[in-house]
């Protein structure tokens, strides 16, 4: 289990994170929502080693985890999908999803061995490219979506975090990133889903956590919740 | 694991139009205008595809071509090195002086001059690095500093000759025996074939698809017929001049570097998104630094070979159009100035062309400024390729 406690953070005059604490079990999709400004990026960031915190931090398996930068979180088992999805447009799948941890001999890639896990691990999460030789340029959205989400895969995590990973997706392009995190969770790992669509939190997460203003304003079971009770922790409007 | 998943179906030709609009056409447009040009200028001056043009021809290439081969390094990163003119005479002058004036051996006046080149482009890279100039303004001010470096090496008397039965002078005017050349044809066909059969066997038992086995023939036929060609044509002449030999050894070697190594991977990655490269764990400043750093040590190597072509070096030496040149072979030959996007055979191909151009109209007598017009033109085209090219590959 990882679990962030008692976070606080604040940037000049704006406390953007107030003790805020958030568990995050293997086999678990939890979906982090608020409104904007309500602390999100500010928690994912602390927990992928992005920003260190004023005060309490990440404990893995009840420890208190020391990260002071993204490789520390990396190597911890954290792994994190950014909005932006930070592919080489110009590079094929195969070279996106093993950039910066090529497998080799001595300086020379071993071509076949990455192709190979390449193609077993999107075929593992059912993810459909004809050609993974073909530049990333060349594949839709959706798909360029679900290589930045399995090239999170490739360390092996426990945690893997997705900020807003269906924004900027048509409707069918959106049900198969949906289907990928399920998958994930199949796989045994934390998922941690940063998601303004209620509709996507809905289908997917299995626990809603909510904050407001920087502060723990709600914590769901998703299957319990209804969307007005989540849109009221959102907004504050009723207690 | 039937058939169909196996074997890579080639593209039909909906599909092909999809990845020439994405940008991918490959070395297409170079072939095309390289046939253009031999119909062209042989239609009218006989002399044009005669053996002994075309071997001098492969001659005058080795040289731009060499420090074309360096500007591709950094234009991969979508930077530009305009400082590999002056670069390339300076290093040749620090030859010279040492070879012919101080009588050091010409082996290691060669390395001293590869050296201080090295030093030269980590000086330009660790001021784009380290002070975060672009690199536009470095080598711009690189190319004005290393020229007044040269002519301050030179000193009063301007001009070095170098004995015309020197080392560094007979690398240009030696010629590969017939058995040699053909040897190495031979070699170079076997190698390519063979790899490609075991890297075909090796997919085929880890069950990846591989191009059809016709594709392939195909490749390597061709590869044999344009090698044993260019020996046939060179050899009813003088032969193949070793600086040819050089300066192709050099676009393999520095291929296979790019393609197959983790630092080759990492080149492409920065030149992609720079981003995404750092976020990856990527030493982005390290790539830039030896990108720089190959870019001036070619650019040294390649003002040797013009020194060598010459047996001098004077003021002029890595001067005039041999930048704009260097830099005109690499975008003709395919590489994008944006970066990322490009093979070390654009230096071979957009010589090629330019040096044919420049050839040809030479036989017609073309005034000077024809020349230069003609050369404007089919860089601008190659550049608007390119954009265009861009244009469609960003969603």
């Amino acid at each position: 289990m990882i679990s962030a406690k008692d976070v606080s953070k604040r940037y000049g005059a704006v406390q953007a994170l107030q003790d805020v604490s958030l568990d995050l079990h293997p086999g678990e999709v939890v979906a982090l929502v608020g409104d904007n400004g309500a602390g999100k990026s500010t928690l994912v960031k602390v927990i992928a080693g992005v920003v260190s915190p004023d005060s309490g931090g990440v404990a893995i398996d009840g420890e208190p985890a020391h990260i002071g930068d993204p490789h520390d979180a990396q190597r911890l088992g954290i792994s994190t999908v950014y909005q932006d999805l930070a592919l080489c447009e110009n590079l094929d799948v195969v070279a996106n999803l093993f950039l910066g941890s090529e497998l080799r001999k001595g300086s020379v890639l071993s071509h076949i061995r990455m192709e190979r896990s390449a193609r077993d691990l999107l075929t593992s999460l059912d993810v459909r490219i004809r050609d993974i030789r073909v530049p990333v340029a060349m594949l839709s959205g959706g798909q360029r979506q679900s290589v930045a989400i399995a090239r999170a895969l490739i360390g092996e995590p426990r945690l893997v975090i997705l900020d807003e990973p269906t924004a900027a997706l048509g409707v069918e392009q959106t049900a198969q990133v949906l289907d990928l995190i399920r998958r994930l969770r199949e796989r045994g790992l934390a998922v941690l889903l940063i998601s303004h669509n209620l509709a996507d939190v809905r289908a997917v997460s299995d626990r809603v956590v909510v904050l407001r203003l920087g502060r723990n304003a709600g914590e769901f079971r998703t299957a319990d919740a209804t969307q007005e009770s989540i849109v009221a922790a959102i907004t504050g409007a009723a207690a | 694991m039937n058939a169909a998943t196996v074997t890579r179906k080639p593209y039909t030709p909906k599909e092909a139009i999809e990845r020439l609009r994405h940008g991918d056409l490959g070395a297409w447009p170079v072939v095309g205008a390289l046939i253009a040009i031999a119909v062209v200028f042989g239609s009218l001056n006989e002399h044009f595809l005669s053996p002994e043009n075309l071997t001098n021809l492969a001659l005058q290439m080795a040289a731009t071509g060499t420090i074309s081969l360096g500007i591709i390094m950094v234009l991969l990163l979508g930077e530009i090195d305009l400082s590999a003119g002056s670069v390339s005479g300076l290093c040749a002058v620090v030859m010279a002086i040492l070879s012919v004036r101080q009588g050091w051996n010409p082996i290691l006046a060669i390395v001293v001059a590869l050296a201080a080149g090295a030093l030269v482009g980590l000086l330009h890279g660790i001021m784009f690095t380290r002070l975060r100039m672009p690199s536009f303004v470095v080598t711009l001010a690189g190319l004005i500093g290393w020229q007044g470096l040269l002519l301050y090496l030179l000193g009063e008397g301007g001009i070095v000759n170098l004995p015309f039965d020197g080392f560094v002078a007979k690398l240009s005017d030696t010629w590969l025996p017939p058995w040699l050349a053909w040897f190495i044809v031979a070699l170079l066909v076997l190698v390519s074939g063979g790899s490609s059969l075991i890297n075909r066997r090796l997919r085929l038992a880890a069950e990846l698809p591989v191009p059809p086995a016709w594709w392939t023939a195909v490749k390597i036929g061709g590869l044999t017929v344009v090698l044993a060609g260019a020996v046939l044509v060179m050899s009813a002449d003088r032969g193949v001049p070793l600086l040819l030999v050089i300066f192709g050894t050099l676009v393999v070697a520095f291929d296979l570097v790019l393609r197959h190594t983790a630092f080759g991977r990492w080149m492409y990655a920065v030149g992609g998104n720079v981003e995404a490269a750092r976020r990856a764990g990527i030493s982005v400043t390290r790539i830039r630094v030896l990108a720089f750093v190959l870019s001036s040590t070619l650019a040294a190597f390649g003002g040797i070979l013009s020194a060598s072509r010459l047996s001098a070096v004077n003021q002029g030496s890595g001067g005039s159009d041999i930048l704009l040149m260097a830099i005109a072979a690499a975008v003709i030959g395919g590489t994008s100035l944006f970066g990322g996007r490009g093979r070390t055979y654009a230096a071979l191909l957009g010589i090629l062309v330019i040096q044919s151009i420049t050839n040809g109209m030479y036989l017609l007598s073309v005034d000077s400024s024809v020349r230069y017009m003609v050369t404007a033109a089919v860089l601008a085209l190659a550049v608007a390729i390119d954009s265009l090219a861009r244009r469609g590959s960003t969603p």
